[in-house]
């Protein structure tokens, strides 16, 4: 299971040596690697049809409690099917579509980086590793979205795509961290245990509030959604794969995931309802009238996003298990749909709805895929969609309350997604066929069989439902119910009843709406004009304002002098220093505690007082830095009188190189400047005075304070006995904490690379700004 | 900084110097010293030659870059983190030789690492110098 979830991770990795074969030949052969995957899971059937769940525990970093273990059950199989299945017919369908692209391989290499991310997401038991995975299925789309990568605005929407799912992410890992302190296990499997307990804890509202954030703004639901439109800047495949099928559904799966943990509460029901269906109605409005194909799908995707945010909200056994048939008919039909737009955008090189029309008489499977699909989408019975619709039908009208506001609802977005998926299916493929689009003509097939496969596979599951109901859709719905036992029986004919009704309504009201309404320019224009009010327009202004804050700020500390940076931080020291001091320690000197003073002492100390009285004074640089090394040295001196022989020596050194130092900078500055006028040195002297004063204070006070004597004791007693040292100091720095010396030389040795790289860069003048 | 004695002294303080340096580092274990003081100790000799004879004349002694210095220290550093893992025992575990070598003492993992630490702090200390030197 592990090399199952890393193997995305590993290929991505190799493609750095196998890329130049990828690119040409091989291109096509890279899609039998999902395919093997699928084939992986699809092993796993006959155990998860007998309702077991499988776990696989491998450690990682047990210190901490986080360990790779996943655990297969219904809800993650039929994410793992969704991710490595679309996943392949992706791979297939990239290799013509982005042929003799030059970047071809990264491009398989950041789809299979994503793909291993998904599939740890959705395996994930612990949820540590968990939001892991999910970072970097952010971090992966981000290069997927900004892939074109010469175009501005892709950049822009890949850092706006970031941003959202990143702010998200660290939500996640916050409520994430709540959960595991209040559930006192990172284990999901280990935490379902104490859902009650978890429930009535105080904390109950930060973790499911937080946990809504993360979910929110990776599935685009309202007012996070924006990102998702702006993400359609990418590649059709990735469109396709990402914003339909596997990404956008992550936060789908970790609301179903944590429904039969953290459900079940008027909090968490109340607020995926509201969310649900603000946005799946936004969201479907916004759909009809959009003219851009893909503009059309983000949208209608919001929508189905939304829907399923809202399913999982309403809770109830019909609910969960219209969720979970809703999940799998989105991908099939949103799927297919995304494919043949970018067909059509491939061979016509024009994504304008209302440009397009009668490319059945030039690509006739990509026309009957898209039909297909639409049919699916708007649940025309025999399809697959037709089962879904019903059920959410049943869920809405077989809930506690407001029955009919939430029917109302559902029965609006249902009309408005029908429109929009004739419109992206079927308004293409009918009608007269341009003069431009005659010379039009059918891609390779392994374009156009993926979207017919897809669109088939949505008629298939309908007319024969039990093909997946017992095997899959019962196990999905059994994870999602806490404890849940449910029998799953999905049947295509109910018999006449107010579902069916509803379904009716719903699809003559499409029709007349898509018989009626004609896509066009100015339609568009009228929805934009309140383009101002969109929280896409209000999170900017926002971002604005931070970001000019952030200047100011950043211009008054950053400012570039070396004096002020000081000043900032000593005069910052100082005041937290004294607050903490005089606000709470008493301030006592223990004389008694004190040895006698030594007549070297002394002499050190004298010396000390006039080399800073000659610093000070000095009108020449040299004898001021000369000065310096004379009170390093002195201190040196008085580290001998108290036996730390190791410590004076590295003194010693340090001071004379520090000398050498200012030595090299200051010889070649003019011989003598009076740079700071009579004020500021005023201002730097008191500085300096109360700052050593403070210090002073500071280090008596130490003595004063109980010394936990236990550490230094067992380095003192263990030196030789485990390190074969006798020079403590030494053993600590090489031995006992020797991973922290080598962070540190590491740091140094960075440092040294950054002064070298700073000092020797060169730009020209037109690389400076 | 240009005078006959300095220049002569130099001369015979950086092989002085160095064998110091080393004298340091290996002792480190039981007395003090160590690998930091060593490697500011030899970074000190090579300073005092090229401020007697120009950057040249010491970049001609020591033949390489001291950024390379970096690199080798870090290495053998980190090699003698990851040896013990070799033979299964946890990362940074000290391992010796039963018998102390004449001259040296005892040699284990730690010494390797104490190695890596002086040749960091060379590198570091003459790169950082060396730039300045030149751009100035």
């Amino acid at each position: 299971m592990l090399i199952a979830v890393l193997s995305g991770f590993i290929l991505a990795l190799s493609l750095v040596i196998t890329g130049k074969w990828i690119k040409g030949k091989g291109a096509p052969l890279v899609g039998l690697f999902p395919l093997a995957l699928f084939g992986y899971f699809v092993s796993f059937f006959p155990a998860i049809m007998k309702g077991e769940s499988l776990t696989f525990t491998y450690e990682w970093i047990p210190s901490l409690g986080v360990n790779l273990s996943f655990h297969l059950d219904g809800l993650s199989l039929l994410f793992c099917l969704l991710i490595t299945g679309i996943g392949a017919l992706v791979f297939f369908y990239t290799a013509p579509y982005l042929k003799e692209h030059i970047y071809l391989d990264r491009f398989f290499g950041y789809l299979s980086m994503f793909m291993g991310s998904m599939l740890g997401l959705v395996l994930s038991d612990n949820i540590i590793t968990l939001f892991v995975f999910w970072e970097l299925t952010s971090i992966s789309s981000f290069f997927l979205i900004g892939f074109n990568n010469e175009s501005e605005e892709s950049r822009r929407s890949a850092m706006m795509a970031l941003s959202m799912t990143g702010i998200g992410g660290l939500f996640l890992l916050a409520s994430m961290i709540v959960l595991g302190t209040v559930g006192g296990s990172y284990e999901i499997s280990t935490l379902l245990g104490s859902a009650d307990m978890i429930k009535e804890h105080e904390n109950y509202l930060w973790i499911i509030g937080l946990l809504f954030i993360g979910a929110f703004t990776k599935s685009a639901q309202f007012p996070f959604h924006f990102w998702l439109p702006d993400a359609m800047k990418a590649p059709t495949p990735v469109s396709t794969y990402l914003h339909s099928a596997t990404m956008v559904k992550a936060g789908i799966y970790l609301l179903a995931r944590f429904t039969p943990m953290l459900g079940e509460t008027v909090y968490w029901n109340g607020t995926l309802i509201i969310i649900g269906s603000i946005t799946m109605v936004y969201a479907a409005i916004h759909a009809v009238f959009r003219l851009d194909l893909k503009g059309i799908l983000a949208y209608s995707t919001i929508s189905a996003l939304g829907i399923l945010v809202f399913l999982i909200g309403l809770g109830t056994d019909q609910a969960l298990l219209a969720a979970a048939v809703f999940i799998l008919v989105h991908a099939l039909y949103k799927a297919t749909l995304f494919l043949i737009t970018g067909i059509i955008d491939h061979e016509t090189g024009t994504r304008d709805v209302s440009k397009l029309s009668g490319l059945n008489k030039v690509m006739l499977p990509v026309g009957i895929a898209g039909i297909l699909a639409a049919i699916s989408n708007a649940g025309i019975p025999p399809s697959f969609g037709f089962v879904g619709k019903d059920l959410i039908y049943e869920a809405t009208l077989g809930f506690e309350t407001l029955i009919w506001v939430l029917s109302g609802v559902a029965l609006l977005t249902n009309i408005c997604l029908m429109y929009a998926g004739f419109q992206a299916g079927i308004k293409p493929f009918t009608g007269q066929l341009p003069k431009a689009y005659e010379k039009v003509h059918l891609p390779s097939p392994l374009m156009w069989v993926p979207p017919l496969l897809l669109g088939s596979l949505g008629m298939v599951f309908g007319l024969m439902p039990f093909l997946i109901d017992k095997s899959l859709i019962q196990a999905v719905v059994n994870a999602m119910i806490r404890g849940g036992a449910l029998d799953v029986e999905l049947k295509l004919w109910h018999g006449f009843n107010l579902v069916l009704l509803l379904s009716g309504i719903t699809l003559a009201a499409g029709f007349l709406l898509y018989y009626f309404l004609k896509p066009s320019a100015l339609l568009e224009a009228k929805t934009n004009r309140w383009e101002k009010l969109s929280p896409k327009s209000l999170t900017k202004g926002l971002g604005g304002i931070f970001s000019g804050i952030s200047k100011l700020w950043t211009g008054f500390f950053q400012n570039g002098y070396l004096r002020y940076y000081l000043i900032f931080a000593l005069t910052f020291l100082t005041f937290i220093l004294a607050y903490k001091l005089f606000k709470e320690t008493e301030l006592y000197i223990n004389f008694n505690d004190l040895t006698g003073i030594t007549f070297y002492e002394v002499a050190a100390m004298v010396i000390i007082a006039f080399a800073v009285l000659f610093t000070v004074l000095t009108k020449s640089r040299l004898a001021a830095v000369a000065s310096l090394g004379v009170v390093g040295y002195s201190i040196c001196l008085v580290f001998l009188f108290y036996s730390a022989p190791d410590l004076a020596m590295t003194q010693f050194s340090i001071d004379t190189l520090t000398v050498i130092l200012f030595v090299l900078v200051i010889y070649n500055l003019p011989k003598y400047l009076k740079l700071s006028n009579q004020i500021s040195r005023v201002r730097d002297g008191i500085m300096s005075v109360i700052f050593g004063a403070l210090i002073s204070i500071l280090t008596l006070e130490v003595l004063n304070e109980p010394v936990l004597k236990e550490t230094s004791q067992f380095y003192a007693e263990n030196a030789y006995t485990l390190a074969k040292g006798k020079n403590v100091v030494n053993v600590i720095l090489v031995d006992f904490r020797g991973t922290d010396t080598f962070v540190e030389i590491t740091v140094l040795a960075i440092a040294a690379l950054g002064v070298y790289s700073l000092l020797k860069l060169q730009l020209k003048s037109t690389e400076k700004e | 900084m240009n005078t006959v004695i300095f220049k002569s002294a130099s001369t015979y303080l950086l092989p002085l110097l160095l064998l110091f340096s080393v004298f340091i580092l290996l002792r480190g274990h039981y007395l003090p010293g160590g690998g930091f003081v060593g490697g500011l100790i030899a970074s000190i000799a090579f300073i005092i030659h090229s401020a007697a004879n120009g950057l040249e004349q010491t970049r001609s002694i020591l033949k390489f870059h001291p950024g390379v210095l970096l690199l080798a220290g870090l290495t053998v550093a980190l090699f003698s983190g990851i040896s013990p893992m070799f033979i299964g025992e946890p990362f940074m575990k000290g391992l010796w030789f039963e018998n102390p070598v004449p001259v040296i003492g005892m040699i284990g993992s730690a010494l390797f690492f104490d190695i890596g630490v002086y040749l960091v702090v060379v590198g570091v200390t003459l790169t950082i110098i060396f730039t300045i030197t030149e751009t100035i």
